[in-house]
């Protein structure tokens, strides 16, 4: 018996496992590989009454909020992380353009909780943070309950189930076992929590060479629905060992998304002007994407799993 | 338009931002653990390794624990150089977990608005009378109910020092006394030093902010006028270090460009 290969294109899988509506889990790693090839094609394909989650999403957050694809965000912070505000998510709360969004306030440990809840099977986790904030009052995923075991206040973090996390991560097999180093986030958890992974890939790699280190293996390939080859899919954002972070990327976006109109022009450049991430490479330019790449490589030294 | 009153020191060697960096940087104290957050205190930590906390240990929500300072300028915690040769790399909820273990002995927090409890609001903001949706906590509030000490840095104006925040996104003494205790937070924690542009605000055991000391060249007048609130002042109020040689010769070093000191 031989499993069946999950490998398919980018707009195949968007448009097979993510309908409009969906909970989608993104930027999971934080400021590291988030799935912005993903997130474009997501835009692309007119998804509309996404519920976002994800702690820190840096601006792919703000931009699918920009493009209408949102109804409402679970998350811990949305801006962009080196300029500060995010202007797509501040038209849509404040302006109600181009659609109105309803932004659910977590921290990033309750958010990590709420999928732990979610990969764990139970719930809720309990902890003790936002006790006396605004957001354990405002956020119905919060709620404070008195300790069973002994005097304290605790909070009830709900659990998280994602229809879908996009995940994207340095190296899969075609059956979706993968490889993931460097900081995790959220990831992990993420992946168990959701009902459906989507693993974008720098790179297609045989099984054998995930076998041969199975503690990097942090997604196993029964939890995934399919695997997408994207090489450089996550830039403005880094991907260690393959890119770094585009930071002036970051800046001209927060510039050219101060107005709506300049927002729109970007949304017609950089998503709607490409047709996929080769274009979209094609647009950056050689020499920007060859500025980027890793400079000095900087190997681990091998583990033995031998016996 | 805010009347923001800037200090005057033509004659000084560094910038104001310098200014700030080095006073966060000397809120570690050798072989703590910090939880480092986000911007300035990415620079903060740094100068503090390679300073007077040469065994500080950072945190960094992401995942990430390092002993040995980052070897190159961070615009973001998940930078590549933050992980490369990093203690460890994992998941989030590792360093939460420290965070919540009550391990962590300082943290690092920016905000829109601090109130003269220490509570501190990064959710909304106001311009003009009109309210602004802000980027959120991320991990403030975690580290606000968590951490030993807490340090805020931001813009001293009437607008930021308010007499109470408009939105509790991270809780400092609430409205003082045992007010933490009444919530549930851990007994040893909140705010310790709010790091501003014009001065050093700490809390006395009654959970009210009294300013401690202010910065080269600004007065108290310039403090006072520019809070939201009546602040109390120190008998013993002082001037706030200027940078070191040694300081600044490490954000220079590392930040040649002064991405995040210009100012």
């Amino acid at each position: 018996m031989s499993a069946a290969s999950k490998l398919i294109s980018m707009q195949q899988a968007v448009a097979e496992h993510v309908p409009s509506g969906s909970m989608v889990l993104l930027g999971a790693q934080l400021e590291q590989m988030i799935p912005f090839a993903a997130g474009h094609e997501l835009i692309r394909q007119g998804r509309r009454d996404l519920t976002l989650v994800g702690p820190i999403s840096d601006i792919l957050f703000d931009q699918l909020i920009g493009a209408g694809c949102v109804s409402h965000v679970l998350a811990a912070w949305v801006g962009n992380v080196s300029a500060g505000v995010g202007y797509g998510l501040r038209r849509a709360v404040e302006h109600n353009i181009p659609r109105p969004v309803q932004m659910v306030d977590y921290s990033n440990f309750t958010l990590a909780l709420g999928l732990h809840a979610g990969a764990l099977g139970v719930p809720f986790m309990p902890t003790y943070s936002t006790l006396g904030s605004d957001l354990l009052k405002k956020n119905g995923n919060l709620r404070e309950f008195p300790s069973p075991v002994n005097e304290e206040k605790l909070v009830a973090v709900r659990a998280l189930r994602p229809d879908v996390a996009i995940l994207h991560a340095q190296r899969a097999d075609q059956f979706g076992n993968t490889h993931l180093w460097g900081n995790l986030g959220v990831a992990v958890d993420g992946a168990r929590a959701a009902r459906k992974v989507i693993v974008v890939a720098e790179e297609i790699v045989a099984p054998e060479v995930i076998a041969s280190d199975p503690n990097r293996t942090l997604i196993p390939g029964f939890l995934v629905a399919a695997v997408v080859h994207e090489p450089w899919g996550a830039h403005p954002s880094p991907v260690q060992g393959y890119y770094g972070r585009d930071h002036a990327f970051f800046s001209q976006y927060h510039e050219q998304s101060r107005q709506v109109e300049d927002f729109e022009k970007w949304l017609a450049r950089w998503v709607a002007g490409v047709a996929d991430r080769r274009e979209y490479l094609n647009l950056l330019g050689a020499c920007r994407v060859e500025s980027l790449g890793v400079r000095q490589h900087a190997f681990s030294a091998p583990a033995n799993f031998g016996y | 338009m805010s009347t923001r009153a800037q200090p005057e020191a033509p004659a000084r060697g560094y910038s104001l931002g310098e200014l700030m960096v080095a006073a966060a940087a000397r809120e570690i104290r050798d072989a703590e653990v910090v939880f480092v957050g986000m911007r300035l205190p990415l620079l903060a930590f740094l100068v503090a390794k390679r300073t007077h906390a040469p065994a500080a240990i950072g945190l960094y929500e992401n995942g990430v624990i390092r002993e040995t300072p980052a070897p190159e300028l961070l615009y973001t915690m998940a930078d590549p150089p933050n992980l490369l040769g990093a203690t460890l790399c994992g998941q989030m909820l590792d360093v939460m977990a420290l965070l919540q273990q009550g391990r962590v002995h300082v943290g690092f927090l920016g905000a829109a608005e601090a109130d003269r409890f220490g509570n501190l609001n990064s959710t909304w903001g106001n311009r003009g009378g009109q309210d602004i949706r802000l980027p959120g906590s991320g991990g403030a509030c975690d580290i606000a109910c968590l951490a030993q000490r807490t340090v805020v840095l931001l813009e001293h104006d009437r607008n930021r020092l308010v007499e109470r925040v408009k939105h509790v996104t991270s809780p400092g003494f609430g409205s003082g006394d045992s007010w933490r205790r009444a919530q549930g937070l851990p007994l040893r924690s909140g705010p310790s030093a709010v790091i501003t542009t014009l001065g050093v605000l700490r809390f006395s055991n009654d959970g009210e902010a009294y300013l401690a000391s202010v910065h080269p060249g600004v007065r108290v007048e310039d403090v006072l006028g520019n809070t939201g609130w009546t602040l109390r002042v120190a008998d013993d109020l002082l001037e706030t270090l200027p940078p070191s040689g040694a300081e600044l010769a490490v954000m220079r070093e590392l930040d040649p460009n002064r991405f995040w000191t210009n100012r």
